[in-house]
């Protein structure tokens, strides 16, 4: 999808891309970094819009220094600022913006209704924007990126602004972009966390350099590592030392006791998770002990982590929060 | 829930079933950029008039409309109930009279073209598509002098139809009609590009307007003003030149000099040929400098 040798962008006082070479494939494609790190740069060079210092670039097989317009008629585009006019309705924006990319008039129609139904705006999409909250703003910038239906879409920090929930509703908007749609994503974030569950490959640029470049599950894999809290009740006043008891009776291999002095680490219990059957032997020790489960969470190797190399090499012992 | 609601609750599910297609490919034409370009283009002349936009903002442009054709409409019910042998007022003056009214025209509509898209950071979307700077800057221009010269032509129709219903002379109304639809082209170019220039370079829509009616009423008072001073001291050569000031008076000194009007100079001293080169090279310089520093505000903020 996206090919970058020794790639460079030099400014008159700052490098925003040092000799960056990358290879990204179709799926959902992270691309992390701190503020600065040469993210927007990149995605201006990939759309023809600014010409490199040095090395080449293509997307989807064209050549971005001389396709340029090629490109942007199959790739979208979803900027990290705001980006819509108050004064008009969804529709008539995106339509509009439907045609800026050569659809048809009936066609941009079609598209648009199609496409704000897909990110979820129904009934509010005739309403002026101006009175939108920011998650439906978010999805409206989505759809014009998508409308054309490209084969590429380049989403600009797309969780930016955004609480929690709406946050979870992008990042599965995302996957379903590239599952549901067919269309390959490439999404940039300088939050590492939310990455992780999004996206097949992730790549880590710094100061314009690549830092690293893999897939999530290469980055995540080594042990997976159940964190399990339960209750206490009335027959087993302290209930994680019961299931601590209980679980290793069932072969369960539990890590040391969390002593960090986190509150309530004392009460969380990390075990390692063999397959799917160690969920089902958590479950039924802790309904057999007739406790309430609080918590039953994967404790991955944060993505985090390739900052600070030698912490994966090490057992993950201490929780990430 | 009772039995007989869940038969209704089937039967209408059998009746008016949903389909979810899921997401569909398109595969349709993509007409890449000189359409985009064109539909810019019509989007934004259809925006001047308040097509396509809300009833509100249909008002003021219409009624502008109508307030520069009904003066044509008067003449033209005089011109044919008194069978008058020639209209009472020049086609090439026409605009110049009402240049008020295209001035309020501008000022209302230019910034809506263009501020809009700058403030709201619109313009990022544009040039992440095939349509790129060029594109846009001559669709925005295009659209702004098209939607000014439908202003200021239509009234020079109503003036020709109703000449030739007064049976006015034929090949003369026709030179006349013809000299003033090329005054009010030239016009149109000028005022555009002036107009969306301030416009761009003020991102709030009301420093636009505030900025266009500012430069044409006083540009055009201060040159008239002198003119007027410059002439009752008797410096009569000074008049011809203080018209290169001023859009109106460009204008105004381009049709004296080259398509028969009479000047609405101080003294009807409007320039001579050879000043009226110079004329019609400040026009034209004027035009491809708004162009030019259009297309330079528009590189800063492609993305």
């Amino acid at each position: 999808m996206i090919v970058t040798e020794s790639l460079s962008k030099r400014f008159p006082r700052v490098t925003a891309l040092d000799r960056l070479s990358l290879d990204i494939g179709p799926g959902v494609t992270g691309l992390v970094g701190a503020n600065g790190a040469g993210k927007s740069t990149l995605i201006k060079i990939l759309l023809g819009l600014s010409p490199a210092t040095e090395g080449r670039a293509e997307v989807l097989g064209l050549d971005v220094a001389t396709s340029g317009a090629a490109i942007r008629e199959r790739v979208g585009y979803m900027p990290e600022h705001d980006c819509l006019p108050p004064d008009v309705s969804a529709t008539e924006f995106v339509v509009h913006m439907a045609r800026m990319s050569g659809l048809p008039p009936t066609a941009a129609r079609e598209r648009t209704a199609d496409t704000l139904r897909h990110v979820g705006l129904y009934e509010e999409r005739y309403r002026p924007i101006g009175g939108y909250s920011t998650g439906m703003k978010q999805r409206v910038k989505l759809a014009q990126a998508l409308v054309h239906d490209p084969q590429l879409v380049l989403l600009d920090e797309p969780t930016n602004g955004l609480d929690p929930v709406g946050r979870d509703e992008m990042l599965g908007l995302i996957r379903r972009v590239h599952t549901d749609f067919g269309i390959s994503v490439l999404v940039t974030s300088h939050l590492l966390g939310e990455l992780e569950r999004t996206c097949d490959h992730v790549v880590v640029v710094d100061g314009g350099r690549l830092l690293r470049s893999s897939s999530t599950s290469d980055f995540t894999k080594i042990t997976t590592t159940l964190a399990v809290e339960v209750t206490d009740s009335d027959t087993h006043p302290d209930g994680t030392a019961a299931l601590r008891e209980a679980l290793t009776a069932a072969g369960v291999t539990l890590h040391a006791r969390v002593e960090d002095g986190l509150p309530g680490a004392g009460h969380i219990l990390l075990l390692e998770a063999i397959g799917e059957e160690t969920y089902d032997t958590v479950r039924d020790t802790v309904a057999a002990l007739g406790l309430g489960l609080v918590r039953m969470e994967q404790r991955r190797h944060h993505i985090a982590e390739v900052f600070r190399p030698d912490a994966a090499a090490q057992p993950m012992e201490v929780p990430a929060r | 829930m009772s039995n007989g609601t869940t038969h209704t609750g089937t039967a209408l599910a059998e009746t008016t079933r949903i389909h979810n297609i899921g997401y569909r490919n398109y595969d349709g034409a993509r007409l890449g950029r000189a359409y985009a370009r064109r539909s810019l283009f019509a989007q934004s002349l259809r925006g001047a008039y308040g097509l396509g936009r809300s009833a509100r903002s249909k008002v003021l442009p219409m009624i502008l409309f109508a307030v520069m054709c009904v003066p044509a409409a008067i003449v033209v019910a005089v011109a044919v109930t008194t069978k008058m042998k020639e209209l009472p007022l020049d086609y090439t003056r026409y605009a110049i009279v009402t240049q008020a009214v295209i001035g309020l025209f501008l000022a209302a509509q230019a910034p809506q073209s263009v501020s809009r898209d700058l403030r709201f950071k619109t313009v990022p979307l544009y040039f992440s598509r095939p349509i790129e700077r060029v594109d846009y800057v001559l669709a925005k221009l295009g659209a702004m002098a098209s939607a000014l010269f439908v202003l200021t032509a239509a009234p020079l129709l109503i003036l020709w139809i109703g000449s030739l219903l007064a049976k006015m002379d034929f090949a003369d109304q026709t030179k006349g009609f013809a000299q003033g639809l090329v005054s009010v082209a030239l016009l149109s170019l000028l005022f555009g590009g002036l107009g969306l220039v301030m416009a761009a370079l003020t991102p709030r829509r009301g420093f636009g307007v505030a900025a266009v009616i500012a430069t044409l009423t006083i540009t055009y008072g201060a040159v008239s003003t002198v003119q007027a001073i410059a002439y009752e001291t008797g410096s009569e050569g000074a008049v011809e030149w203080l018209g290169l000031f001023s859009p109106v008076t460009l204008i105004d000194g381009v049709q004296t000099a080259f398509l028969g009007a009479s000047s609405s100079f101080p003294g009807g001293q409007g320039p001579g040929t050879g000043a009226g080169v110079v004329y019609l090279l400040a026009v034209l310089a004027l035009i491809a400098g708004s162009y030019g520093v259009l297309m330079r505000r528009y590189r800063k903020v492609g993305l």
